[in-house]
């Protein structure tokens, strides 16, 4: 399993032609408590770099992207009834959605854990 | 310096409060706003709500414009831009009120205050210069509008406040909700007169304290060293204000809307409401006496999802109103929200529904505050 990162924050992990989906922890933190979280649903058709979910802060509404194009499997219900998830564990149990992909040569242009680390010290 | 570069705009210079290093140095997010580099949290916005609403809160508001009126005939000359009573305000005693255009909109909420020089007025920091070059303009010239820029505003709120700031400054127990005096701090050898009010915008029970930009750090680090007290930042403040009700200026108020309008037919005086003479009285006493055409609301929200400033509000097919103020109140456990909803749609327990991304929510009118204030007032058991 590779783990990518987006220069919107988002991280994906892929395994073969299925991935999984959330915000990273510096996106988290930069957001602050999260108090809802709107997940796409399943068969829903993402494009990369398009609106996939919602995250809500006590202060503000925030977009998440797709980092790829591909149908969604499934959205994490969990955080419907827990949204502080995405707080506490943001890069495991507060992932967003888990997708197919349609064109892993999407993949390419994203970044690995160190092109993000030194990117988010950069900020 | 070629020609062309005198024409290219210099970017506009975020300024500094008096305690910005003070800020950082605790850990503080900065953020702009109202053209000020501010904290918008230390620790987390909903830990500082609570802390604030069951401790003591410190908000460094030094953004905030305080004027002094100064010359023969101040309040009267005043009355002319403001519906409330000043002329009868009591030295030390304090007044919510509203700057008024010559339509009568709101241009700017506003704490008016007798002192023995003349009247302390404090305005928003958006609008601060705006308010000022009215007055200028409107006010006679034998009135003196002094911009007290070498002061700092601080303020303490919370349940615990008295505790730790009598503590700091002995005495200031001895006010009550809206009212003012000067009380010194610091050494007996020395002292320093510090302008304290107990008022604020919390809901809670608290002080707002004028300070010396110069002493500023100093009675920050005095009443941080107090138990009950934790810097608090501009996100909790606007979530403390929404759930008690008070209106955020240039989001629930603005030049389009008059003070019936705005839910703030309160600071409108007995008096004035008799004589008239105030700018746009007629549009104002006319609304009072008929009821306004639309109304500032609470608005109770259904489920978790935040429904937030500029989201339209139906009744059925038809838009009745426009939510100005939303989000999460982390002492209601739930989203809530004010805004604007047209007179027939807008009585307490009226089932209406916001739009939020292309989705319906459902909301229901509310009275505010949605959590009760907790004022010290003079008569009051408590």
């Amino acid at each position: 399993m590779t783990r990518y990162f987006t220069e919107d924050h988002e991280w994906i992990d892929v395994d073969g032609d299925s991935a999984t989906v959330g915000i990273t922890h510096y996106a988290q933190s930069q957001l602050g408590d999260i108090v809802f979280a709107e997940v796409p649903a399943a068969g829903a058709t993402l494009n990369k770099g398009g609106d996939a979910a919602v995250v809500e802060s006590v202060k503000a509404a925030s977009d998440v992207y797709a980092p790829v194009s591909g149908t969604v499997l499934e959205g994490n219900d969990a955080l419907e009834g827990d949204p502080a998830l995405v707080n506490s564990d943001p890069e495991g149990e507060g992932w967003f959605f888990k997708l197919t992909l349609s064109d892993s040569s999407e993949l390419d242009s994203l970044m690995d854990a160190a092109a993000y680390q030194a990117f988010v010290d950069g900020l | 310096m070629s020609e062309e570069d005198e024409f290219e705009l210099e970017p506009i210079e975020i300024l500094e409060l008096p305690l910005d290093a003070w800020h950082r140095d605790k850990g503080a997010r900065m953020v702009e706003f109202a053209g000020y580099h501010m904290p918008i949290q230390y620790e987390g916005i909903m830990a500082e709500h609570i802390w604030t609403r069951e401790n003591a809160g410190l908000f460094d508001v030094s953004h905030m414009g305080q004027l002094m009126l100064t010359g023969d005939g101040a309040a009267e000359a005043l009355e002319a831009l403001v519906p409330g009573d000043i002329s009868a305000l009591k030295e030390g005693k304090m007044r919510y009120s509203l700057l008024l255009a010559e339509d009568g909109g709101v241009l700017d909420d506003m704490m008016i205050t007798a002192v023995p020089m003349g009247l302390y007025v404090v305005v928003n920091g958006a609008v601060k210069w705006d308010d000022m070059g009215y007055l200028r303009e409107y006010l006679p010239d034998e009135i003196t509008i002094n911009n007290m820029e070498d002061r700092a505003l601080l303020a303490l709120q919370g349940p615990k406040a008295v505790d730790a700031l009598k503590r700091v400054v002995p005495g200031v127990d001895a006010l009550y909700f809206m009212e003012a005096g000067s009380f010194f701090w610091g050494p007996k050898t020395d002292p320093e007169p510090l302008w304290i009010s107990r008022s604020g915008y919390t809901g809670e029970d608290g002080f707002e304290i004028s300070v010396p930009a110069t002493h500023a750090q100093k009675l920050a680090d005095q009443l941080c060293a107090q138990p009950e007290v934790k810097p608090i930042g501009l996100g909790a403040r606007d979530s403390l204000r929404l759930e008690a009700g008070l209106p955020l200026y240039g989001h629930d108020m603005n030049p389009e809307l008059e003070p019936v309008e705005a839910n703030a037919a309160f600071a409108i005086s007995k008096r004035r409401r008799a004589e008239g003479g105030f700018a746009g009285s007629d549009r104002i006493l006319n609304a009072l006496a008929n009821g306004p055409v639309r109304k500032l609301v609470g608005l109770s929200v259904d489920g978790k999802m935040p429904v937030r400033e500029g989201a339209p509000i139906f009744a059925g097919e038809a838009q009745v109103g426009v939510i100005t103020s939303g989000g999460f109140g982390p002492s209601v456990g739930a989203p809530i929200a004010m805004g604007y909803v047209d007179a027939a749609h807008n009585a307490v327990g009226t089932a209406l529904e916001a739009e939020v991304r292309g989705k319906r929510v459902s909301v229901t009118v509310a009275s505010l505050p949605f959590i009760p204030h907790h004022y010290h007032r003079k008569g009051a058991n408590t």
